[in-house]
């Protein structure tokens, strides 16, 4: 496997455990609306919160986490890129 | 150079533009308290902000095509988030959103989290590669990765219907804050509002677009932060409503149970004469609804990957330094918007709030409704139709369900509610302006630079020199945002019906094709013209089939006309995984160009002047 190959293998695997936390806050978790409601959060009911404030804060969160670990995977490779450029 | 030294000097220079404005809205304050009428402080507000935008458009007119359609590739990560923030957050957000959850409760909720979760995969999945590509503009992309003019065409053709919808709605705005706060009609709002659009766009293009709607998100945010952290402590509910409103939920779900939620028959609210457009209180604050979880689900998702498809959006991406502050671009661009999409939800539970609880000096809801009649902003709102009192019952109290207003109100009027003063009126205003002013432009630009590089330079005439092809672009952005205000200026559609369909045009059109042309090397030209066609005609036609206004037909499975992108992109995926597996693979060329797409490090794919 070339190089090439071998970096967009990690980096396929990189998005798809990065969708995957995706549509666990956006999709996963309002399934169970009602029953999450019942518990509270910051003394909010917790399918308020997340909807709220809660799955969009984890999204900035599993941007920035993803942006850092794929440039980690870029320079891995060696295909970083100069500041400069 | 001026120009290397603007960059580095950015911090400074939109500190000290920061520091200037806050130093205006004392000002003011003082101007206030001297008597200066109300009016006077809503036109100065407007006047001042709207004459800085176009100072900062002037400065920035270019005569290059690299800064013309991407801002020269030069503009810093966190402020290119900025500048998306503005350009992401319509007149439909700053005026609408909080008076959508006020009124719409959780299930309305679907759009918070819509309208930020597609960021993830503009991230992951498109912005990125796009920007390693070196495309000018959406079309580009297609139309070099599948190859030939027809693709190009379809991808312009999902554009221009995803842009154009949502430019109306974006100039109605502007007009109906222009014509509010100058007191000058409607259809003459909307002009002025273009005008003051075309200002900050036409001489310099993206470059002009981007430093703009930097100033704009400065506005916007302060405009809309201030009164929420103000109400918040002025009644004592927390010095950070976000993490303190707990309370205040919960209270207002008690009052809920203690009032009962009427949902009003149809007919009652006509014979009482209530004014079209107000509604009131018939659905739960946090409460969430029994079996909704689809109907939450299918309008967040349809959100999501519309966010990821929209043009406007994308190529704000186009103009970072390199594919590493793209990326992180994304992560900036959802900060900045949090800190407004957080604060809808407190702003709704505020007004609420402060309106039912008849243990706080502003409730009104369980008074008599002869004193309520007599409060300053009751009657001024009620004079210009945006509240209403109906007395279904008769025995003069105001009950939960007599009480009517606009959604838009709770914007508007809650500084006034909670008796803060006209100054905070006037900035609220400015916040609106700022909000529909910066999303128009990026849609207008995304339209007219699809059309002169796409349609013009390179179907038309691939010879046409710098000069004509400029000339061109302005001409084009003159005229669609001329025929946006004609459109407006007849209010067609209501703004938030207008803002979903844009989302599912894009998702059904430009979703799969994008997106597969960066992570599928085998999709080929065929498959991804069947894709862009097939998506874009059948979720047009299931729009038509349910649509209210249109054909009215029971939806299948709950899909109505706001998520109609749910049938075009899964038709679209559909047609082109099939015709693309049907037709011939995709030559060497064509590999190698995905393959170079997808590394960072090297050449843009695309050459620098194109």
């Amino acid at each position: 496997m070339s190089n090439k190959d071998a970096h967009f293998e990690k980096t396929k695997s990189h998005m798809i455990v990065t969708l995957a936390i995706w549509f666990f806050f956006s999709t996963v978790v309002f399934m169970f609306g009602e029953s999450l409601n019942s518990a509270s959060f910051l003394g909010y009911p917790l399918a308020y919160y997340m909807t709220a404030q809660g799955s969009l804060a984890a999204f900035i969160i599993l941007i920035f986490w993803m942006s850092g670990k794929q440039e980690d995977i870029d320079e891995e490779f060696g295909f970083g890129e100069r500041e400069d450029d | 150079m001026l120009k290397g030294g603007f960059i580095q000097n950015l911090p400074k220079i939109y500190g000290l533009y920061t520091g200037g404005f806050i130093v205006f809205i004392l000002l003011m304050a003082i101007l206030e308290s001297s008597g200066v009428s109300a009016k006077t402080i809503g036109q100065l507000f407007l006047a001042f902000t709207v004459l800085i935008y176009a100072l900062i458009g002037w400065l920035s007119r270019t005569v290059q095509v690299d800064a013309y359609y991407v801002a020269g590739r030069e503009v810093p990560t966190v402020f290119n988030g900025m500048a998306t923030a503005a350009d992401w957050m319509s007149g439909a957000s700053f005026v609408a959103m909080a008076g959508g959850i006020y009124f719409g409760g959780y299930i309305y909720m679907a759009f918070l989290v819509g309208w930020t979760g597609g960021y993830v995969l503009v991230a992951a999945l498109l912005a990125p590669y796009l920007r390693k590509f070196g495309c000018y503009t959406v079309p580009d992309f297609i139309g070099t990765r599948y190859g030939g003019n027809f693709v190009r065409f379809c991808a312009v053709l999902v554009l221009v219907i995803a842009s154009f919808t949502y430019v109306t709605a974006q100039i109605n705005a502007t007009g109906t804050i222009a014509s509010r706060f100058l007191g000058i009609p409607f259809e003459q709002g909307v002009w002025i509002g273009l005008l003051s659009i075309l200002m900050c766009s036409m001489l310099g293009g993206m470059r002009a677009v981007t430093w703009t709607q930097v100033a704009q998100y400065i506005v916007l945010i302060i405009a809309y932060l201030l009164p929420v952290f103000w109400i918040s402590n002025k009644f004592g509910f927390g010095i950070i409503p976000h993490f303190q409103l707990g309370p205040e939920v919960a209270r207002i779900a008690e009052l809920e149970a203690q009032y009962g939620l009427v949902k009003n028959s149809a007919d009652a609210v006509k014979a009482a004469g209530v004014p079209g457009g107000l509604a009131s209180i018939s659905t739960a604050h946090s409460a969430v609804p029994a079996g909704s979880a689809w109907k939450y689900i299918s309008l967040a998702i349809c959100m999501m990957v519309g966010t990821a498809s929209l043009p406007h959006i994308l190529m704000r991406y186009f103009t970072t330094p390199s594919v590493k502050s793209a990326r992180k671009s994304v992560a900036w661009s959802l900060f900045f918007i949090f800190l407004l999409y957080s604060s809808a939800p407190m702003l709704a539970t505020l007004s609420k709030i402060s309106l039912i609880d008849p243990n706080l000096p502003t409730g009104i809801i369980g008074k008599s409704i002869s004193d309520v009649q007599n409060i300053d902003w009751v009657k001024n709102w009620i004079a210009v139709k945006q509240a209403y009192i109906a007395d279904f019952n008769n025995d003069g109290i105001l009950q939960l369900n007599e009480w009517f207003m606009r959604g838009d109100v709770v914007v508007l009027a809650t500084p006034e509610v909670a008796g803060l003063p006209y100054v905070i009126s006037g900035l609220v205003a400015a916040g609106g302006m700022a909000a529909a002013m910066s999303t128009a432009d990026g849609l207008i630009l995304a339209i007219a630079n699809a059309l002169s590089h796409d349609i013009y330079y390179k179907i038309i005439d691939p010879k046409a020199d710098v000069r004509k092809r400029l000339l061109a672009a302005r001409v084009l952005l003159v005229v669609i945002g001329a025929l946006g205000a004609y459109i407006a200026s007849m209010r067609l559609t209501g703004i938030l019906g207008a803002v979903a369909w844009a989302f599912d045009f894009a998702m059904s059109g430009l979703f799969f094709p994008l997106v597969l042309g960066v992570w599928w090397k085998r999709a080929t030209r065929e498959g991804a013209i069947a894709g862009i066609l097939l998506g874009l005609a059948s979720g047009t036609a299931y729009l038509i089939y349910v649509a209210p206004a249109f054909m009215n037909n029971t939806p299948w499975l709950q899909i109505d006309h706001l998520r109609f992108g749910i049938i075009g992109a899964s038709v679209s995926l559909v047609a082109m995984v099939v015709v693309s597996l049907m037709t011939k693979e995709p030559d060497a060329a064509t590999q190698k160009m995905v393959d170079d797409c997808r590394v960072p490090s090297g050449k843009p794919v695309i050459s620098r002047q194109h």
